[in-house]
């Protein structure tokens, strides 16, 4: 087998057995498969609504995974993409609430509001681990809770003692007339575009500038590339900061466009979490990230249909959701096989 | 050995082929008496034509509580007039998160159930949305108003049922130390707490009731530890508003209670009877619980539509007068003159004697 069969065969394979095995735990627990996956099928692509709110659900998947991916190249695990997730959210609804700005200056604004929020969230990581050697885990994933709550008092001052910040001016919405009209009202909205071009912004940011170059280098070796004369300590922060003003953006997707204002949270929306898992099925690479968001973001967004068209239960769903993933994720394994195999055939 | 290998894949290749094949045929069977079931329903069958469905917030329809109570209603209601669960009869949706409660309810509205209820105040703006994009469409929400004519809003006075949980609380802890567990700080819940305050208070100021809240409805760990430092503090009796979080109350006095069967822990529930959640052996824990009748709310819209006169664009408040909140028989666990304690302040609540404020000062 040539190297080009083995690379399209290893994500078909996978797929495939993850939706067997996904088959199999749902005829076990008595339901049936092939109506559980038609129900899948139709709640991705199904009719124009479906398929609007897909892409809805995966535009902030999207930015997630840059989020976690950015930072991976330079050797940073950022799992806290969650709370610089919330931040953006909340500074996007608040810019979009607090301001009376024609469209142009408003909308650019609240984006930039929700960025830089998200930036400044991941900076403290960030600047901690440059200059004190604190772990970014540790931190972000304590700065999570931070910004939990914190977000969830300031709605609390912003609406009066309320749970709810109401809705943003129109001059700050990503809501798009166009989208609602070919899509029966999803809540598809302008923000796919902003995300794509961050997925590009990315891909140039790495592949085309020095500063990429830096930070792609610190991230395969810190050591050798303070010796080479980079500054590491400045692409450490650096290179949070712009993951973390991804994940603000993923944030003013939901602040801007699906909800369209900012609630007091019970707990995590998990698009900051999953964002991890979708910036490691992509590799870590801007292109990997679309295919990681768009599988995370169908199969998620798909899955709310298997109990309303097949009568699944939530939790079966979750599993059958969650094994699919796993066996794509386990590409690597099922890479090792094929070429085992392989092997054998030439050593025969 | 490769061969073998290969012939072991294609084998399982082809199970697997006449595994998927079977459920294959088994779907058309299913769909195809599903439809014409569909069809025939309209006009001759015995069952009435009418159907209703419900989308839970994030607890799920096994909550022990808000949700389980909304979707009994459902039920009940659903085979008193012969129908059946699925479309044309009656349904629900559960929902994970936030985004889940606009498509839940819009995947409802689309399979054309003639009600479609929102559990929750967390609902309240995708009730909103939905109503102005659907407006044929009849919804119903609980615990919020949504001023849209083709929405009818339930509220409820929790701050009278609670007062009356306050009341009964007061006079039962030997302690004189009494716990309130709310869920997330949210109105509703807020309800609930300056009810149960006003009551103790209205029996003995000095007791102290010490407030906590989780800010989740679901994290029955959480419960459990909350309750922990509770019980741990000499706090005798606690009233948790929690939804699924206060599935974690129960847990803890029930351990306590297991541990020592002399243990003098309290548990009073909410919105449903919650006396089975407090079973120890043939001891139980649950002292009352503060019924929020959403069962018998849902059910009355539901009524009201059938006959055709939904009530869309009003908002009907249940309290103690109307019976839409009221203290769940003890079974013994209260004695009869606290009762009569009881029965005298909610007499005096349900005739406007008594005013209980919504909001803590």
């Amino acid at each position: 087998m040539s190297n080009r069969v083995v690379n399209i065969l290893v994500p078909v394979i996978s797929v495939i057995l993850g939706l067997l095995v996904g088959a199999i735990v749902m005829l076990v627990s008595g339901y049936d498969p092939v109506q559980g996956y038609a129900a899948l099928w139709n709640g991705i692509f199904g009719d124009t609504y479906a398929i609007g709110e897909t892409i809805r659900q995966i535009t902030p998947y999207l930015l997630a995974g840059l989020s976690v991916a950015f930072a991976f190249r330079t050797g940073l695990f950022n799992i806290g993409v969650e709370g610089q997730l919330l931040v953006g959210w909340f500074a996007a609804a608040y810019v979009g609430i607090a301001f009376d700005l024609p469209m142009y200056i408003h909308l650019p604004f609240a984006i930039i509001a929700a960025a830089l929020a998200g930036a400044l969230w991941a900076f403290i990581p960030g600047l901690l681990k440059a200059k004190l050697q604190v772990h970014e885990v540790i931190v972000t994933i304590m700065m999570n809770y931070i910004a939990l709550h914190t977000t969830n008092a300031l709605i609390k001052v912003v609406s009066d003692g309320g749970d709810n910040t109401g809705t943003i001016n129109a001059t700050a919405s990503l809501k798009s007339a166009f989208f609602e009209s070919i899509t029966d009202y999803s809540r598809l909205h302008y923000g796919i575009f902003i995300a794509l071009a961050m997925v590009l912004l990315m891909w140039f940011l790495l592949e085309k500038t020095t500063t990429g170059y830096e930070l792609k280098a610190v991230g395969f070796n810190k050591h050798a590339s303070e010796y080479a004369g980079m500054n590491v300590n400045k692409n450490i922060i650096l290179s949070m900061v712009i993951s973390g003003a991804f994940a603000g953006l993923a944030g003013a997707m939901e602040a801007l466009g699906t909800f369209q204002y900012a609630n007091v949270k019970g707990g995590f929306t998990g698009i900051g979490f999953d964002g991890i898992a979708v910036a490691l099925l992509g590799a870590n690479t801007p292109l990997g990230v679309i295919f990681g968001a768009v599988l995370f973001g169908s199969l998620k967004y798909g899955a709310l249909n298997m109990p309303n068209e097949a009568g699944i239960p939530v939790e079966i769903v979750s599993i059958v959701i969650a094994i699919i993933i796993f066996f794509v994720a386990c590409g690597y394994v099922i890479r090792y096989f094929l070429e085992k195999a392989n092997k054998k055939k030439e050593a025969k | 050995m490769t061969k073998r290998k290969f012939g072991l894949g294609l084998s399982l290749v082809l199970a697997a082929g006449t595994i998927l094949g079977a459920c294959g045929s088994k779907d058309e069977e299913t769909t195809k008496p599903k439809d014409s079931e569909g069809t025939g329903s309209e006009g001759t069958t015995e069952a009435v034509d009418f159907s209703l469905a419900m989308v839970t917030d994030v607890g799920g329809v096994d909550d022990k509580s808000f949700n389980q109570l909304a979707w009994e209603g459902i039920e009940a209601f659903g085979k008193e007039n012969g129908l059946e669960k699925g479309d044309g009869g009656y349904d629900y949706l559960q929902s994970t998160g936030d985004a889940d409660y606009i498509t839940n309810l819009n995947n409802l509205v689309r399979r054309d159930f003639d009600v479609v209820y929102g559990i929750g105040f967390l609902m309240e703006e995708p009730i909103g949305t939905i109503a102005d994009q659907q407006p044929e469409a009849q919804l119903a929400i609980i615990d919020a108003i949504v001023d849209k004519p083709n929405v009818a809003s339930v509220m409820f006075k929790e701050q009278e049922g609670s007062f009356l949980a306050g009341v009964a609380a007061a006079l039962m802890s030997e302690s004189k130390q009494i716990g309130f567990v709310g869920g997330m700080e949210i109105p509703v819940i807020e309800r609930f707490e300056a009810g149960f305050l006003e009551g103790v208070k209205a029996v003995d100021p000095s007791i102290k009731v010490d407030v906590q809240y989780t800010g989740k409805f679901d994290d029955a760990a959480l419960g459990k530890t909350t309750a922990n430092r509770m019980y741990s503090s000499g706090v005798d009796i606690i009233f948790h508003a929690a939804g699924g979080t206060g599935n974690g109350v129960f847990a803890e006095a029930k351990e306590r209670k297991t541990k020592d069967a002399n243990a003098n822990v309290w548990v009073i529930g909410v919105d449903s009877d919650q006396y089975e959640e407090g079973a120890v052996g043939d001891k139980n824990i649950t002292l009352t619980s503060m019924q929020k009748r959403v069962d018998i709310a849902v059910q009355t819209i539901a009524k009201e539509a059938m006959a055709g006169n939904f009530p869309g664009g009003k908002t009907v408040t249940y309290g103690l007068a109307e019976k839409g909140v009221q203290l769940a028989d003890s079974r013994g666990a209260i004695p009869q003159e606290i009762l009569d304690q009881v029965q005298e302040y909610s007499d005096k609540i349900a005739a406007g004697e008594i005013v209980v404020p919504e909001t803590v000062e």
